[in-house]
């Protein structure tokens, strides 16, 4: 038996909707002290919904952490290969790694694979170096580096919102309303996004996460959550 | 000749171009739960095999052995839940020999997804990782791709629904030993009687920091009852239409008759080719 390339089926044109999808939708920001990372929830096989309360948002060092959006099992396995790398690099130099350093080993992953990959990665750090840098990552494998990045089937709802919010420099405060009304936004309009919004702040006194409950209309419980 | 023989190959496809369908993996259909409790964790499964329509075995084991104090439950392709529980297993008890310490939960979940991943889907196992090790208590679940799930409370299989619906409506934060076994066993009861891919009887497998406990069958829900009337035919039910009755004498007109010397005990019918 013959499969065609990358996730289509036998006749070439379905699509196999037992895979499980995740990042539908997920940002990152600069601000004046760091960077943001925010994230819906949801983990999807077809239409149920496998994982209500996903933890898209994932550590590859001290204060560099990603996105993941696309298929699960692709973003987890390309994760965990660059926190290993990550992880050498931080006990082999006298200086942890940088977050283009990161974002490199992530797009040499996604680029020479591309055939065999669906991932769609944002990657956000906060080294002494360079302070607070995004990096984004599409499907072809390119490298991006922007002052604020967007990804996920949801994210096309928010390009608006997004383009017309978007300050440079914004404190803290700021930056967390900047994300979380954005993210509240593509959770309302995508069918394939929701559940919680997990955020991570990342700056020079290191990662903090917040949650932020619908019940609660995404105000609580916040920080240290 | 040396080297590998494809004629097999060869036999298939042909076969496959005649139309001759490819043969059926038992069981894609199952329910199989796990969950969190104060001081431990319980996983628990349904007993049903199924090969397309047809039930391929009643009461078969869907809780694997991966170390005394790690157990999986699996769902999908039984021979693939099989043997990758039992690779799986294997590789970790001459890790743990090597490290010279116990084996953990993330490990083993490691390990799987890893497996599962390089072989792209194509082993179709989806499994419920559930254990204690020194740094406490873990659940995950893992899926047939190599992606993984850490929650407080997980499903899997055909039967994943309804015993996802049971657990969203009675579970709640630290339960006892006793409330989530029944928490879990109403899960997988759920499956058996709600999805026509599971049934059976319910097993479960509680595991704590000092003891793991096996309870095979659980639960029989499905037992047969004992009929209320005989329905043995009497003895002359059938009418004799005529009798023939061949003689000893006469039976090498029917078969081939070999006579044997009562010396020879044993009858050698085939040599085997021992190495020296």
């Amino acid at each position: 038996m013959v499969r065609s390339s990358g996730m289509l089926g036998e006749d070439g044109i379905h699509v196999d909707m037992n895979h499980l999808k995740t990042g539908e939708v997920n940002m990152a920001i600069t601000f004046c002290d760091g960077v943001i990372l925010g994230a819906d929830s949801r983990t999807t096989t077809g239409a149920y919904i496998a994982n209500r309360v996903t933890d898209k948002l994932t550590q590859v060092h001290d204060t560099i952490w990603c996105c993941r959006s696309g298929s699960a099992a692709d973003t987890q396995a390309v994760a965990d290969i660059v926190s290993y790398h990550l992880g050498l690099y931080g006990v082999m130099h006298e200086e942890g790694p940088t977050t283009q350093t990161a974002a490199g080993l992530f797009q040499e992953l996604c680029y020479d694979n591309k055939d065999r990959l669906s991932a769609g990665m944002i990657i956000a750090g906060y080294d002494q170096r360079n302070g607070g840098n995004v990096y984004s990552i599409p499907l072809g494998g390119s490298l991006h580096k922007q002052p604020y990045a967007i990804g996920g089937s949801g994210s096309t709802y928010i390009y608006g919102y997004c383009d017309s919010y978007w300050k440079e420099g914004m404190s803290e405060e700021e930056g967390i309303g900047f994300v979380k009304g954005a993210l509240r936004e593509a959770i309302k309009w995508d069918g394939s996004s929701g559940g919680v919004i997990r955020l991570v702040v990342l700056t020079n006194k290191g990662a903090v996460r917040h949650l932020y409950l619908p019940d609660q209309g995404y105000k609580g419980p916040g920080k240290g959550a | 000749m040396p080297g590998f023989d494809f004629s097999n190959h060869n036999r298939n496809a042909a076969l496959h171009a005649q139309g001759v369908p490819l043969p059926k993996a038992t069981s894609t259909g199952t329910t199989i739960v796990g969950c969190i409790f104060d001081g431990g964790v319980v996983i628990a499964a349904d007993t049903r095999a199924t090969s397309g329509p047809i039930v391929a075995d009643k009461n078969c084991e869907k809780l694997h052995y991966i170390a005394p104090q790690i157990w999986c439950a699996g769902a999908g392709t039984a021979a693939d839940t099989e043997f990758t529980t039992a690779l799986i297993s294997s590789n970790l008890e001459l890790h743990s020999l090597s490290t010279g310490r116990k084996p953990r939960v993330v490990t083993v979940m490691t390990m799987l997804k890893q497996h599962l991943f390089r072989y792209q889907g194509y082993i179709g196992a989806y499994l419920v990782v559930a254990g204690v090790d020194p740094t406490g208590v873990g659940l995950f679940t893992v899926h047939a791709h190599g992606s993984t799930d850490k929650l407080p409370y997980v499903t899997m299989g055909s039967g994943s629904l309804a015993a996802m619906a049971v657990f969203e409506t009675q579970w709640k934060q630290k339960l006892t030993r006793e409330e989530a076994i029944k928490l879990t066993s109403d899960a997988i009861q759920a499956g058996i009687f709600n999805d026509l891919g599971s049934g059976s009887n319910v097993d479960v497998c509680v595991i704590t920091k000092d003891m793991t406990t096996m309870m095979r069958n659980y639960i029989k829900p499905n037992q047969r009852e004992q009929k209320q009337k005989s329905y043995k035919f009497p003895r002359g039910t059938t009418a004799v239409l005529n009798e023939k009755i061949i003689t000893k004498e006469e039976i090498s007109k029917y078969v081939t008759v070999q006579e044997l010397s009562s010396d020879d005990d044993v009858v050698v019918v085939e040599k085997m080719d021992i190495d020296q």
